[in-house]
């Protein structure tokens, strides 16, 4: 390759969000970089939902990125519905604020986004070499020297290698930063894009122009098992998929294309897709781990941000701000040692020093006993969609009852399915109570 | 909404197959007496299919996701590795 021989500043193993970011950064800066991506473009092996966050990107890609990036659409709507097999309690919220420049949020397709992204680091001067496997870390005494890529003579050396190769990071496990992710630590997401008419999207989800609505899925939505769904709105294409812990997933012995089918034919969300025709049939894992799921972040000679550290807020489905918010601060670490040639592992612990004083260090602690929590009690997607439904339900339905009689059958009815009835308000207390602690 | 095979999902993807499977069984014969044999429920493309008694690969509709590996770990019994640069699924959408 081009780079035989040659000595970076900087080596950044994957292209997206996480490593983009840094290599723009760090380009930027001056520094001699190189990203070495196994895709035949930066891209073509990513997957998110996805919904891009315009604030963390701004501060990459600078202010009104969104001008010339190619994103879907502005998210104006964001709705969360709770599903049963037969039904769904929605909750919508839309404001005219998200409508307005800068925007909040975006809905994207990663390949053609970071093709974008990679085209700004390209011109801020780093080289993206693609099509490029790397293999293992090279290591001298304690010191991560430079990468082996698969290329014959494919040894890249450089003062720092950042690892933002994604969950699976085999880079980092080679390193020693990491172990195997564990079952319960990942959930695999599957995603549909499906191509619908741009006007029948405008009216079916009452949006126009470049206006996005994201609907988050639960409950039934993963079969009963610990996950979520989603549906995304894009210019022609909307973004249908759901996912659960690989841990449940082994368990229930569900496929996940029929997880998928399953929730693609819910009286919800058929008649949304109805007429759709899939343009690709995605899988990605996502970090589940949250603050627990963090592993080593650094060593001598080497970082590793985004998926590849695990940093995911799956309460809030945010991921790609954190891997873009990582990449900044590896950068501003590796900077820093730049600045003192000192490339140590004290050095360049100061990373680890930028990530804990960080606002998404602070959120993954605030949400860190949620996976746990939910993982231990299935009663929150099977037991309480059911039951917020049929109370829905009972006090739609107008058939000459009371409504003082309904509310005492629905909390009697509600009581009697947690267990026994000198059981069940306590129960019941200390489901929610437990599950406010862990999200609150 | 029309309903689609999986193998008829797998044909709007865009691969370059690889001459060699990036997934191996490191000991075909551990997975004889493997109880769940997890691999061949949670692939999202079915590549892993307990055929005539033994398990077969199907590396070439493979998402590259990481979750066989993840599934398998107990009995850490999938060589798992990338596809060659530039090799395998190749997104349009992402």
């Amino acid at each position: 390759m081009s780079a035989r021989g040659e000595k970076f500043d900087v080596i950044v193993v994957g292209a997206g969000p996480a490593g983009l970011a840094a290599s723009y950064i760090l380009a930027q800066a001056g520094l001699k970089v190189i990203v070495i991506e196994r895709g035949d473009f930066p891209g073509s092996k990513n997957v998110m939902g996805g919904v891009l966050y315009r604030a963390q990107t701004e501060e990459i890609f600078g202010e009104g990125f969104y001008r010339e990036a190619p994103l879907e659409r502005h998210v104006v709507e964001t709705q969360a519905w709770v599903l049963t097999e037969q039904s769904a309690f929605k909750a919508v919220h839309r404001h005219t604020a998200f409508d307005e420049e800068p925007y909040n949020s975006f809905t994207v397709l990663r390949a053609k986004f970071d093709k974008w992204a990679a085209s700004k680091v390209r011109a801020a001067g780093a080289l993206i070499v693609p099509e490029t496997l790397v293999e293992s870390p090279i290591i001298e005494g304690e010191q991560v020297v430079g990468v082996r890529t698969g290329r014959p003579d494919g040894d890249v050396y450089a003062d720092v290698v950042i690892a933002a190769d994604g969950i699976n990071s085999l880079l980092a496990q080679k390193a020693g930063l990491r172990k195997e992710v564990p079952a319960d630590q990942a959930a695999l997401a599957v995603k549909e894009v499906i191509a619908l008419p741009k006007e029948v999207i405008e009216n079916r989800f009452g949006i126009a122009n470049d206006q996005g609505v994201t609907i988050e899925l639960y409950g039934a939505a993963s079969m009963g098992m610990v996950g979520t769904g989603f549906i995304y709105t894009n210019k022609d294409t909307l973004s249908v998929g759901c996912g659960a812990l690989v841990s449940q997933l082994a368990k229930t012995g569900i496929a996940p294309n029929d997880m998928l089918e399953h929730l693609k034919e819910h009286p919800a969300v058929a008649p949304l897709i109805e007429g759709g025709e899939a343009r690709e049939f995605l899988a990605h894992l996502i970090p589940e781990g949250g603050l627990y799921g963090i592993p080593k972040l650094s060593r001598a000679g080497m970082l590793v941000i985004g998926d590849a550290a695990m940093l995911v807020n799956s309460m809030h489905r945010e991921g790609s701000n954190l891997a873009m918010a990582s990449g900044k601060l590896a950068a501003q670490a590796v900077l820093r040692a730049k600045e003192w040639n000192d490339f140590s592992a004290a050095s360049l612990k100061y990373y680890d020093q930028l990530i804990r004083d960080s606002w998404l260090y602070r959120d993954l602690r605030k949400y860190r006993n949620m996976g746990r929590f939910f993982e231990h009690n299935p009663q929150f997607f099977t037991l309480y969609p059911d039951l917020l439904n049929e109370a829905a339900r009972e006090m739609l339905t107008v058939d000459g009852v009371s409504k003082r009689v309904k509310q005492r059958k629905i909390f009697w009815g509600s009581l009697r399915r947690r267990g026994p009835l000198y059981l069940a308000p306590f129960r019941m207390a200390w489901d929610f109570f437990r599950a406010w602690r862990s999200i609150a | 909404m029309k309903r689609l095979t999986l193998e008829q999902k797998l044909f709007l993807n865009g691969f370059r197959p690889d001459t060699e499977s990036h997934l191996r069984i490191k000991d075909p014969e551990k997975c004889r007496t493997c109880k769940d044999r997890r691999c061949t429920t949670v692939c999202p493309v079915n590549a892993y299919r307990w055929e005539n008694d033994q398990l077969t690969v199907f590396a070439e509709g493979c998402l590259e996701c990481g979750t066989c590996r993840i599934a398998c770990q107990e009995c850490d019994n999938i060589e798992w590795n990338y596809p060659r640069g530039g090799f395998g699924v190749n997104y349009r959408t992402g």
